[in-house]
């Protein structure tokens, strides 16, 4: 699953990238993105849940889904 | 010999980090706030400079960076600030050493930067900023055993609260001379793939930080309303709207004072000085031009301190999360709104905060719509035109000349959306936008800072004054008072030239003072106040500088109406411009936005004048 499907409220872990774009991946390490982080969805758009605003770590990120499609996830429980 | 030129000079360090860790806040708290805001020779990229002594009394100069993540550059701020570190900037030498700084609750998310930087192979310590903060959501962080594990020296500090500090205090004045005898050894090199940085950092991370899970922060609890998808839109709308309705609101009785002050200036020079020349250019030129323009002080700073709340506290950066969508519509994205948002004190800053833009394309749409967000010195024609015609009534809870403020601002913002999706589609198609950004905590500001910031904002308006109104003050009134005033503005020089310009702005119902009063204003939007102000001292006897009930008698409203409608857009700026050809390499784009924004402006007049006339205004 990626990020951008990931529902809000839900714990998640990153287990990996998917994307053609590899400055997209770059940027979202340099950012914090990382394999084993926790995430979590926490804030979305009212249209097409467009952008997301996510808590990673103790961090809060503002991506688009365009961008969070790029991140794999795993729900934790 | 270069033994004792390398002793002399300062030991210069920088100040890198990520954006919101508060490196300004340790900046200003280390040099007293007093630097000097240069430009890198060839790009416009803003940096302060200040110089402090240790409690050693050794001399250091400190340079504050752009904020980064890391050290890909992607966009044209991030790549100035590697750039400056690794010495590939003209001019600047590479620093003797640095200050890496990281916000100490983001120790998870961030540490890789930190082994990172240690890759520019400078001596450097690590300053954890905000402990306070992290304690406070429950996160332990065991400095030594992260200092054994990263092999830089780590120092824990409030940046803003002195006692905080005094563990750096002491250990800058300890490392100064090291650096000076060149006895510090650079750390040791790190991967340079990110991926085994981030393993690594993890790792580190896991080891000497212990956090208690699960907690609601405070900013999470905020965030709730906030980032709502429903309340959020409705809660930005209102904090703007508010925020213009007090401009008006508060600043009546200050702008009383100062005009109350103007007179009392212009009278005191028409009771002493004989009546010549000379008299009527202090106070037909000069105290009326200027004055015309330092009323409306009151009202920048209340705009001001609005706006740096709203930085400081860390909401801009949910706006630009709220509008995103908007933005995303016009096929920009949202961080594009921070840049749009400095547009609204000034282009100048706007256009080149458009720097951090990444995609060339977007970053070129954002400059060219720059110049439709209300600036500060478009807020004198208004409040001018506004106070004039409109009634200062009160709709339901509501000033309505708030309301009509709060209105050009919005069809100003209407219309920069409009252009920014038309040259999407067509001149500057493609591009691919990331929005990626850090949502801060909020904080309450620093008052220190925050005053000083409004400060600075205010003496910018008015060195501004001094600069560029006044000489322009005195220029204009030589201009509506010579050759002769025997027939009025007719025989004077600006009267001659007015004409010339007149038949083409007679359709839009722009009488010939108005005119005359744009020509000056080209040097800055304001300056049409100021010129307004010495035309008419000089035409009529102004009691005691009221602009406005001349104004109100003078024009007819639908005319009022159309030159605020010109002043939406206003394109005449010439600063505005040489900035863009500046961040833009060439003539091409200025002579572009010139053009489109001179015949938005001229349809928009026209349209109101001939809609106000027909309305029976």
């Amino acid at each position: 699953m990626t990020l951008s499907e990931l529902k809000t409220g839900k714990p998640a872990q990153i287990i990996g990238f998917e994307t053609v774009n590899q400055s997209l991946e770059t940027r979202l390490r340099e950012i914090g993105f990382a394999e084993g982080d926790r995430v979590e969805v926490r804030h979305v758009g009212l249209f097409g849940r467009n952008p997301m605003s996510v808590r990673l770590n103790g961090t809060h990120i503002a991506l688009r889904r365009a961008e969070a499609v790029a991140v794999i996830v795993e729900l934790v429980n | 010999m270069l033994d004792v030129v390398d002793t002399v000079r300062p030991i210069r360090l920088a100040l890198l980090g990520a954006p919101n860790c508060g490196k300004t806040s340790l900046f200003n708290a280390l040099t007293g706030g007093r630097a000097k805001v240069a430009n890198y020779p060839g790009v416009t990229v803003e940096y302060r400079k200040s110089e402090f002594l240790t409690s050693a009394g050794d001399k250091v100069e400190l340079l504050d960076l752009p904020g980064v993540y890391g050290d890909c550059g992607h966009s044209m701020d991030e790549r100035v600030a590697i750039e400056a570190i690794s010495g590939k900037i003209d001019g600047e030498q590479v620093p003797d050493g640095l200050i890496v700084m990281m916000d100490a609750s983001h120790i998870n998310t961030h540490l890789h930067n930190v082994l990172q930087a240690k890759n520019y192979g400078l001596p450097m310590v690590l300053v954890l900023n905000m402990m306070d903060m992290a304690a406070r959501d429950g996160i332990e962080i065991n400095v030594a055993k992260l200092e054994e594990e990263i092999g830089v020296p780590v120092i824990s500090c409030v940046a803003v609260r002195a006692s905080a500090r005094a563990h750096l205090n002491d250990y800058l004045s300890k490392w100064v001379p090291e650096l000076n005898a060149g006895t510090t050894k650079a750390p040791a090199n790190e991967p340079s793939n990110l991926k085994d940085l981030q393993k690594k950092a993890r790792a580190i991370a896991t080891e000497s930080v212990t956090q208690s899970k699960g907690r609601e922060t405070q900013s999470d609890a905020i965030d709730r309303f906030v980032l709502h998808p429903v309340l959020g839109p409705i809660i930005l709308a209102l904090i703007l709207f508010f925020m213009f309705q007090a401009v008006y609101s508060w600043s009546g009785p200050f702008m009383d004072g100062i005009e109350w002050l103007f007179g009392q200036a212009s009278d005191l020079v028409g009771s002493t000085m004989p009546d010549n020349w000379f008299r009527s250019l202090i106070t037909d030129g000069v105290i009326a031009g200027v004055g015309a323009v330092l009323v409306f002080i009151p009202q920048i700073v209340i705009l001001f301190a609005f706006i740096l709340l709203l930085e400081a506290s860390g909401y801009m950066a949910r706006a630009a999360f709220l509008v995103d969508t908007l933005m995303a519509k016009i096929g920009l994205n949202g961080r594009a709104f921070i840049p749009l948002l400095s547009s609204f004190a000034c282009a100048i800053p706007g256009i080149m905060a458009a720097r951090s833009i990444e995609s060339e394309r977007d970053r070129l749409t954002t400059v060219l719509i720059a110049p439709l967000m209300t600036c500060s010195a478009r807020w004198p024609v208004y409040f001018l035109v506004i106070g004039a015609f409109i009634p200062a009534q009160k709709v339901g809870l509501f000033n309505l000349q708030g309301i009509v403020a709060f209105g050009l601002v919005l069809a100003g913002v209407v219309f920069a959306l409009i252009a920014a999706f038309i040259f999407k589609k067509t001149l500057l198609k493609g591009g691919n936008s990331t929005l990626l950004l850090e949502l801060p905590s909020y904080k309450a500001p620093v008052f220190k800072d925050y005053i000083r910031g409004l400060w600075d904002r205010a003496m910018i308006f008015v060195t501004r004054a001094g600069r560029i109104i006044l000489p322009a003050s005195i220029i204009i009134w030589f201009l509506v008072r010579y050759p002769t005033r025997e027939h009025g503005l007719e025989g004077t020089f600006a009267g001659m030239l007015g004409r010339v310009l007149e038949p083409i702005f007679a359709p839009i119902g722009f009488t010939l003072e108005m005119v005359i009063s744009l020509i000056p204003a080209m040097a800055a939007r304001e300056v049409a106040v100021s010129s307004l102000g010495t035309i008419y001292a000089l035409e009529e006897d102004m009691p005691d500088g009221v602009l406005e009930g001349i104004i109100a008698a003078n024009w007819s409203v639908a005319t009022g109406l159309a030159f605020l409608a010109w002043f939406v857009f206003a394109p005449q700026c010439l600063s505005t411009l040489a900035v863009m050809k500046k961040e833009t390499h060439g003539w091409k784009w200025p002579v572009f936005a010139f053009t489109y924004l001179f015949f938005l402006a001229y349809i928009a007049a026209g349209a109101t004048f001939w809609i106000a006339k027909a309305a029976g205004l």
